[in-house]
């Protein structure tokens, strides 16, 4: 066996014992078989990283075995790695083995452990197997795999209702997206005839296919374009993109480091490397690029925006990821997907860091999640306060850090493309640059600062055991250094042939010559945000309150989220529900079962009974019967 | 004319001969030996049936006696032997019920041997005076043996509806014969066929309502609808061993007959009749799906399941093709089986005094399981649940039906007989849903537990593996078309 593919099977293995045996041998050893599973992978992930992308080892391509084959439909089970895959293979692996220890003491008084410890392995394997997929189907089976795990793990505490309908949102949510994708992989079998990478990107770059084909009732449509779309709109599900977000804040039910993993490290970010990815088809639409710009633009504001008045303090985080997701896209959208894969590498550090924070702090508080009733806790929980601080800085581009390396890229990118829709993402970046700052900040002063709100719980606040502790200060190294050291990701040519660029789609080679003044306005932004922050939370406190009051509609209207929930709801949920009861109603209890079953029933006893009735026991109506039939035989049949 | 121009080979009816001789001979002995002599009686019984079996099968091919009249052929053995099962299994499966019940004596033996070889005569038929005369036979022993317990006003009453409402489908049958012979000039079914074969022999009016009325007759016979009405009051009022033979021998004998009648007298008048047997078999098929829904007696319920069963019999007629003869022959065999199953664990309630009545099996399952799981398989069989024999049966006659072009007539087929399926669940429902009353103690006695097993065992076997049967029949109805 291949140690390649023993990266993807070490996980699943944990996951098996742990989710199949949990019960027989215990929390204590299932934790371990988990664990051991993910050290292992972990460690494989690194070497093979090391080798391909450090080193400039080949491309790894390798045939497990023949999957389907049906006809001309032929899939095999493969692994491919190359550089974005070992972009990927690190990032997945590394974070979900120091969430899991993480977990050990997140979780410790949790009865399930064993079951939670089995998902979390079973979303790592589904993740792996996602990311080193070497063709469209089994790409898939990771998407949904990892949409299993997360739906598993949303809802794991199953007792808590909000809990079960969230997991349930993002399970529906997501089907509407992996509809569209799921249409897509049958487009490009349509198109193409294969569904391997390889074959599909040759053909693709060649031109070898129909350039039209015919889609539902909107005629005949761009080929690419129509794929490209298709496949975007499972990435818009699965990484929470502006119309398809709802089920991201309210998967914040889960436990916090499902969140820190599935909900802002990795599964989320399995939409931008998709469209990473298939470079080589979206390069071809300048449509799906133009969509692809939009929409990661507006997502970016739009959670932004919703961020600024959460009073949940994993609430927050999740919008930022949301707004983060919106940065990745954006910037694939101006062909500057290196830039993309980079600040997907360093946000999964800093974010799993911040979630990793909020859950010690949550931990701290007993449990307690809403920022108004914390504050000041800088004192009790130094180590926390340290590490959360870090990560923030990571998150709003302060110099050095991660994230002003990756977000730089991506907004510089952004100005360099010098298209209409580049430059509006640049403007909408920019001013989501200012509201990250101020909300990340806002959450750290309410937090941290300022006086306790709760004395109670301020002075059982504790500092979170040593295994949570070590994972976050490894994040938070990561969080310092990701982005000094993650620099050449941009430089050109890094990825090889995994990203193809088109014919003038030289954003990214651009951004290193964008003028000063566009470099340094990030900077600008940080400060303007963390001033207001600073000057609303810590100088002025009641300033919050009048604010929110002379802009009264604005304040509802974020506070709603835009109102998509109810929006939503109204127009899915309740429309869904009314059909549902009329066919219930009408079509089943009336039609089906008042005509169909029971009038069927009632109607054949009511034949027996007019049979029963006929049959008198008289023998002169018998043979009454019988002359009458004779007649009837002899008029109709002569 | 001389003696060695006659047309006689009697050894072509050794089997009649031999029923008939021993039926008398044993007449004899009952009256010698009073009820003493009972026992000797059943085992004599027994052997001259195994004898009979064992002579029908001696000679082969198909060869006619008395001037054409009298015909033995594959067709007329297969039936011949399924009839010799129909009256000894009855038999031997209720020897203590009829000790129990004043029926010994001897007479009740003979008297359903004398009903056999009617029968036995009606299959073999070459002409309408012979079939009338086997009819005959057969009609007359039957009313006899439903009205054997006279003490019983229920068996007297079933003994009286028979024989009036027969005589009248007797006249029906000899008024229907006679036209036939008006028209054509003769009874033999040879002569009839070669005068209808011929340019003038089409289009007669009078024939046509000759054959109505032929129908009629046989109609009676069988039980189909509108001709059924005796048969719910006389399966329930005749004491239960009559009822299991009354409800396989006559009907085999009588659907032998349409054989002969339909396809070889009024083969080319299939205008006619296919059409009547087609309303003959829809009829049949709702009234024996419908009537047993509000049924509480299990005879009654069972005199409805059979007008069902021989709804779907005609089905096998109407599709006028040799599969459908084939289909026939089979759902006729299997039908024999699970019957007798059934009145073989009837008589065993019997046995324990338990009623007729349906609610008397409630909680049967929690008592005596082995029983009613019997009971619950006869009844999945007679719905025509696969993997049991009940489904092979029905399959084949709805395959045939499909293949001669009735389609709508399978589709009815099959949708009656969900309909009916819910009065054979329903005793399966009584038995394992229901809470025991009292207690069972329902053991089979020897001779039940033979044709019970033996039952059980066929609808199994036959269900799996089919193709024997499939051969058997196959085989027998090569002769027509």
């Amino acid at each position: 066996m291949s140690a390649n593919l023993l990266i993807l099977l070490a996980p699943l293995t944990g996951a098996l014992v742990a989710g199949l045996l949990g019960r027989r041998i215990g929390s204590g050893l299932a934790i371990a078989a988990t664990i051991t599973g993910m050290l292992i992978s972990a460690w494989l992930s690194i070497r093979v990283f090391s080798v391909v992308a450090v080193g400039d080892g080949p491309v790894i391509r390798e045939e497990i075995f023949s999957w389907i084959v049906a006809g001309n439909f032929n899939v095999h089970f493969g692994i491919l790695i190359d550089r974005i895959t070992a972009i990927m293979l690190i990032v997945v692996s590394g974070i979900s083995t120091l969430i899991h220890i993480y977990s050990i003491g997140y979780m410790a008084d949790d009865p399930d452990e064993p079951r939670f410890f089995s998902y979390l392995s079973l979303f790592t394997f589904a993740m792996l197997a996602l990311v080193t997929s070497d063709n469209f189907l089994q790409l898939f089976f990771g998407w949904e795999g990892v949409g299993l795990a997360s739906y598993l793990l949303i809802g794991f505490w199953y007792k808590k209702e909000s809990a079960c309908n969230a997991a349930i949102k993002a399970f529906l949510v997501n089907r509407v997206g992996d509809f569209g994708f799921a249409l897509g992989i049958f487009a490009i079998f349509m198109v193409f005839g294969t569904l391997d990478y390889d074959r599909v990107f040759q053909m693709a770059g060649a031109g070898e296919f129909k350039p039209t084909v015919d889609f539902l009732f909107f005629g005949d449509v761009d080929t690419i374009t129509l794929i490209c779309l298709l496949l975007f709109v499972g990435a818009m599900g699965k990484s929470a993109q502006f119309l398809l977000h709802t089920w991201l804040p309210d998967a914040m039910e889960g436990p916090t480091p499902v969140s820190a993993l599935i909900h802002a490290a990795t599964m989320v970010t399995a939409g931008v490397f998709m469209v990473c990815r298939a470079s080589p088809l979206f390069e071809l639409s300048e449509t799906a690029l133009g969509v692809v710009t939009v929409v990661g633009a507006v997502t970016a504001v739009f959670a932004a925006s919703v961020g600024l008045v959460q009073n949940d303090i994993k609430k927050v985080i999740a919008y930022s990821t949301c707004s983060q997701l919106g940065y990745m896209f954006f910037s694939a959208g101006v062909s500057a997907y290196a830039a993309s894969m980079f600040h997907l590498m360093t946000h999964a550090f800093f974010k799993a860091l911040l979630f990793l924070s909020a859950g010690a702090v949550i931990h701290a508080m007993h449990h307690e999640q809403d920022m108004r009733r914390m504050g000041g806790l800088a004192k009790k929980i130094p180590i926390t306060y340290g590490v959360m601080m870090l990560g923030t800085l990571a998150l709003t581009g302060f110099p050095f850090l991660a994230g002003f390396y990756s977000k730089d890229a991506i907004l510089e990118s952004a100005y360099a493309a010098h298209t209409g829709l580049g430059t509006f993402a640049w403007i909408m970046g920019m001013l989501a640059a200012v509201m990250t700052t101020f909300y990340s900040f806002r959450l750290v002063f309410m937090t941290f600062h300022g006086k306790p709100a709760d004395h109670h719980a301020y002075s059982h606040a504790h500092e979170a055991p040593w295994s949570m502790r070590g994972p976050l200060l490894v994040l938070a190294v990561g969080a310092v250094f990701a982005g000094m050291i993650g620099v050449p990701l941009v430089g050109e040519g890094w990825f090889k042939g995994a990203i193809v660029l088109g014919q003038g789609h030289d954003a990214l080679a651009h951004a290193h010559h964008v003028p000063f003044w566009v470099k340094w306005l990030p900077f600008g932004a940080f400060v303007v945000g963390v001033y207001l922050a600073w000057l609303m939370y810590v100088r002025l406190p009641t300033l919050p309150g009048i604010v929110a009051e002379t802009f009264r509609g604005t304040h509802r209207f974020l506070v709603n989220a835009w109102y998509f929930d109810r929006l939503y709801d109204w127009m899915f949920v309740t429309m869904a529900k009314k059909i549902g009861e009329g066919l219930w109603h009408t079509g089943d209890e009336t039609i089906i079962d008042g005509f169909g079953v029971n009038g069927a029933a009632k109607m054949c006893t009511r034949i027996a009974g007019g049979l029963r009735w006929v049959q008198s026991g008289y023998i002169y109506h018998y043979a009454f019967a019988m002359i009458v039939g004779v007649l009837v035989l002899v008029t109709v049949y002569t | 004319m001389a003696v060695e121009q006659l047309d006689i080979h009697l050894v072509l009816m050794m089997p009649e001969i031999l029923v008939a001789i021993m039926a008398m001979a044993l007449l004899l002995l009952s009256a010698w030996t009073h009820k003493g002599g009972a026992g000797v009686i059943h085992w004599l019984t027994m052997m001259t049936i195994v004898a009979v079996v064992l002579v029908i099968q001696v000679g082969s091919g198909t060869a006619t006696t008395f001037g054409g009249q009298f015909i033995t052929d594959d067709f007329s053995r297969y039936v011949k032997v399924v009839m010799c099962l129909g009256m000894v299994l009855p038999v031997l499966m209720s020897a203590d019920y009829i000790r129990g019940h004043g029926m010994d004596g001897g007479e009740y033996h003979v008297v359903t041997m004398f009903a056999m070889l009617g029968g036995m005569i009606m299959a073999s038929s070459g002409g309408f005076l012979i079939l009338y005369l086997g009819l005959e036979l057969m009609s007359l022993s039957l009313y006899v043996l439903a009205a054997w317990r006279r003490d019983d006003r229920c068996s007297s009453e079933a003994g009286l509806k028979y024989f009036v409402l027969g005589s009248v489908a007797s006249g029906l049958l000899l008024y229907g014969i006679s036209m036939v012979y008006g028209v054509t000039g003769g009874t033999g079914f040879a002569e009839v066929a070669s005068f209808l074969g011929k340019p003038e022999g089409h289009g007669s009016q009078l024939l046509a309502l000759g054959v109505v009325m032929i129908l009629a007759g046989m109609g009676f016979k069988i039980a189909a609808v509108p001709f059924h009405m005796w048969a719910p009051d006389v399966y329930q009022g005749a004491p239960t061993p009559v009822t299991a033979f009354m409800s396989v021998v006559p009907k085999v004998a009588a659907i032998a007959a349409l054989f002969r009648i339909l396809f070889d007298v009024f083969p080319t008048y299939h205008v006619q009749w296919v059409p009547i047997l087609q309303l003959f078999a829809v009829l049949s098929m709702a009234v024996g799906a419908f009537g047993g829904l509000v049924q509480t007696n299990i005879k009654r319920l069972l005199a409805y399941s059979s007008i069902g069963h021989v709804g779907y019999m005609l089905i096998g007629l109407v599709a006028n093709s040799q599969a459908g003869a084939q289909g026939v022959l089979v759902y006729i065999t299997i039908y024999l089986f699970m019957t007798v199953g059934v009145f073989g664990l009837i008589i065993a309630f019997d046995r324990q005094g338990l009623g007729e009545n349906i609610s008397d099996y409630q909680g049967l399952a929690r008592k005596q399981p082995v029983m009613a799981f019997v009971m619950a398989m006869f009844m999945f069989s007679m719905a025509g649940i696969p993997p049991l024999a009940g489904f092979i049966g029905k399959f084949s006659i709805f395959m045939a039906a499909v293949k001669g072009g009735f389609i709508p007539l399978a589709v009815v087929g099959v949708l009656f007989s969900a309909v009916g399926a819910f009065y054979y669940i329903r005793v399966v429902k009584v038995m394992y849903f229901d809470q025991p009353e009292g207690e069972f103690k329902v053991t089979l006695s020897g001779g039940g537990f033979i044709v019970v097993s033996l039952s059980l065992f066929m609808i199994f076997f036959w269900g799996i593996l089919p193709g024997d049967l499939l051969a058997w029949t196959g085989a027998s109805v090569q002769a027509f078309h």
